[in-house]
């Protein structure tokens, strides 16, 4: 529904009662991303730890959610277990389309449920049901029953935690629809501890559409330029993982703790080997014709008959890195096997697989035993791997608890930090360079995706520090709007500025569309100083000497580089975002 | 005469697109329920998709449990719906025997009228429109043979 401001459902956990606001600013923040600090700035607590029941969760979708393609993404916002302040986490599935056809733009949980629960919410419906049975179930149990007890298949989106998030790991993501994730910073333990198990949302609302012919052919000229583009073949094809063999080529592929940037045996985890030995079939999130998910299988031989079983799993480039790669396995049905363990836990795969490689390492240099690993934890031994992950989901001793709240915190108690690969969190799969390793450390989500520092560290081999500072922080307004949108990025290419224009102008949003840059700015302030009023200090930043160590297509990493890029933009994130103390 | 066929709906990656064209070219709405086609998955993602559509019936059940005529038997198959003289009853969701009728809250029924504006909106090409002598099922399974 266009409309200008907010309609936002929020709903007190404590009390099972919700109630729809209407939050002005659509105008100034647009919506995703932007809604998603505009909420936390009403309802979150920054100087409240993140588990303090008033701590809001925010889901939150765009003006263009659902009126064009791959405008299929929802914003997660939360005060983070990993780090204490406020993140963003996104994901698709079917989360925003059936945001979107609940009528809501946002949805708001606070409080704390006396019992575990499942929220649903759809447009003509609240409900919190006591889902006591589920608590302590995996991912995939859950979303059976869940897909049991609730209605509306096909038209509605089941966002659930597995242990990790009820143990209230910092590496618990939030699964939705069995194959996409808020994977990063903690999610699931932010819904852990408002006992949440599940948040089912039900998209059963319909809108009537602008008068003219304007949007529909608008909406067919975007649809033929995203389905006809290379894109389309890029990610639908090998997907993301067509990346893992042009990083090794590259020396950019973390392998084994980043201990190496490449490394001949790639050739069992290709994008091309998964296509062509383990991918059973493409899926899409809702809205979306690219079909970039890919599904590969995981089966088990249980009997000594040939009795199997076998699950399906969806792979992706930095998933086969974090428990690949970077866990020195080489075969991708080993990379699945693993994956599939860490879903089933409800795990952030990244986060599991980093923390892992440096546990290995820490067994490997002495500084850790096997009292604390409880396994003899050893790079490409992926049978040790899965057991551990689950070690890691149940927090199984206090060095996998500890583990689980972050690399760095283990690091901390037992030494090890050079070696840690921790860039504000756990690692994504680009060893690129400096302009990577600084975007990630410092970025706001601690995402590989808050701006292009890879492609620019592959682009550019100068050393200039004004430069790499000035393109991260445009292109991360740039992404700010487009996650306020919400488009998925993989369309970054195509919906530039004036085709953005011209579909929120199509649909009714004028102001917005002849705004972009001044809104993007505003957005980009507002997440900036909503982290920052939550505790982040940027120039207290440090980036691990593992990173120096690493040599790339560029040569040896250069650390006064790293280190001047990392100050400038430290310096520039807090000239463009002053702290401000929540009234 | 032709008729909508889904004969290689394996492909389905369930993006909905299909649902989402006919909303917004024939219903003139944002919606993937207030279409003459709508996905659901079989028993949860990991088993792929369905297709809630009609099959183009030649005695079509809809139309024999319409009572104001707002339902009529289109040649080939499938049903001609008068919304101007449907009074919201319900009985032909009621009476299709695949749940091929969404009914909004208001009880207005929205039907596929086999015009094909879905069709090139799929990705994988899963859906296509069939030259149909007598319609039905048998005309459609026949199609779909051809079509494989």
């Amino acid at each position: 529904m266009i409309r200008d401001y907010f309609r936002v459902l929020v709903v007190d956990l404590a009390t099972g009662k919700g109630k729809v606001a209407n939050v002005p600013g659509r105008d100034e923040v647009a919506g995703g991303s932007g809604l998603g600090a505009l909420l936390f700035t009403k309802y979150g607590k920054a100087d409240r730890p993140w588990d303090d029941p008033e701590q809001p969760v925010i889901f939150a979708i765009g003006p263009l959610t659902g009126y064009f393609p791959l405008m299929s993404k929802t914003v997660a916002a939360f005060k983070s277990p990993y780090h204490d302040q406020y993140a963003e986490s996104h994901a698709g599935g079917r989360s925003a389309l059936a945001l979107r056809f609940a009528d809501l733009d946002g949805l708001v949980l606070t409080g704390r449920a006396p019992r575990p629960v499942a929220v649903v919410v759809g447009s003509r419906h609240l409900e919190l049901k006591e889902v006591h049975y589920l608590w302590g179930l995996d991912v995939q149990e859950s979303g059976k029953l869940l897909r049991r007890m609730f209605k509306g298949s096909g038209h509605r989106s089941i966002l659930r935690i597995g242990p990790a998030g009820e143990n209230k790991s910092a590496m618990a993501g939030i699964n939705v629809d069995t194959y996409r994730h808020f994977g990063r910073l903690g999610g699931g333990a932010a819904l852990g501890a408002k006992n949440v198990k599940a948040v089912v949302i039900i998209g059963d609302g319909s809108f009537p559409l602008m008068e003219g012919k304007d949007y529909p052919k608008l909406f067919e000229a975007v649809y033929r330029k995203l389905t006809a583009t290379d894109m389309m073949q890029k990610y639908h094809n090998l997907g993301t993982p067509a990346n893992v063999a042009i990083l090794n080529e590259q020396k950019a592929l973390p392998w084994r703790n980043l201990q190496a940037t490449t490394d001949p045996n790639v050739h069992g985890i290709t994008g091309e080997r998964f296509a062509e030995t383990a991918l059973l079939r493409n899926a899409a999130c809702a809205g979306c014709p690219v079909g970039c998910i890919h599904i590969g299988f995981s089966r088990e031989r249980f009997h000594a008959d040939y009795r199997y079983f076998y699950r399906q799993v969806s792979y992706d480039h930095e998933p086969i890195f974090a428990t690949g790669s970077m866990l020195g396995v080489s075969d991708c049905f080993a990379v699945l096997d693993i994956i599939d363990v860490v879903e089933q836990m409800g795990l952030d795969v990244m986060s599991a697989g980093v923390a892992l490689a440096w546990a290995t390492e820490a067994l490997e240099k002495g500084i850790v035993t096997e009292n604390e690993t409880l396994l003899p934890l050893k790079f490409g031994d992926h049978n040790t791997y899965e057991m551990a992950v689950r070690h890691l989901a149940y927090g199984a001793n206090d060095f996998y608890r500890l583990l689980a709240q972050g690399t760095l915190r283990a690091a901390a108690h037992h030494g090890g930090a050079d070696f840690a690969c921790v860039l504000g969190q756990e690692m994504a799969g680009y060893a690129t360079g400096e302009v990577f390793f600084t975007s990630q450390a410092l970025g706001l989500r601690h995402s590989h995706l808050d701006s292009a520092g890879y492609s620019y560290d592959q682009t550019h081999r100068d050393k200039d520090v004004g430069q790499a500072v000035d393109f991260l922080i445009s292109d991360e307004a740039s992404r700010a709007f487009l996650t306020s949108m919400v488009a998925c990025l993989f369309a970054r290419g195509v919906y530039n500025e004036e085709l953005l224009a011209e579909c929120l102008q199509s649909v009714g949003y004028g102001a917005l569309a002849d705004n972009i840059g001044a809104v993007s700015g505003n957005i980009q302030k507002l997440r900036w100083q909503t982290r920052l009023t939550t505790g982040f200090n940027p120039a207290g930043v440090s980036i691990p000497k593992r990173f120096t160590e690493v040599t790339t297509r560029k040569g040896k990493v250069d650390g006064e580089f790293l280190t001047a890029l990392k100050d400038a933009y430290a310096q520039c994130i807090r000239e463009l975002a002053p702290r401000k103390d929540h009234p | 005469m032709k008729i909508l066929t889904t004969p290689r709906l394996e492909r389905c990656i369930g993006c909905h697109s299909c649902s989402l064209a006919c909303a917004r070219l024939v219903h003139q709405r944002l919606s993937w329920d207030m279409a003459g086609i709508r996905i659901a998955s079989s028993g949860g993602l990991s088993t792929g998709f369905e297709a809630r559509t009609c099959l183009a019936c030649t005695q079509a059940p809809c139309a024999a449990a319409c009572p104001t005529g707002a339902y009529s038997q289109r040649r080939g198959g499938g049903v001609i719906v008068r919304k101007n003289i449907c009074i919201r009853c319900g009985e032909c969701a009621r009476a299709c025997p695949v749940d091929a009728i969404y009914l909004d809250p208001t009880g207005d029924p929205f039907v596929c009228l086999h015009c094909g504006k879905c069709v090139p909106y799929c990705p994988h090409d899963c859906l296509e429109m069939k030259e149909v002598g007598g319609g039905g099922p048998a005309a459609k399974a026949e199609a779909a043979e051809v079509a494989a």
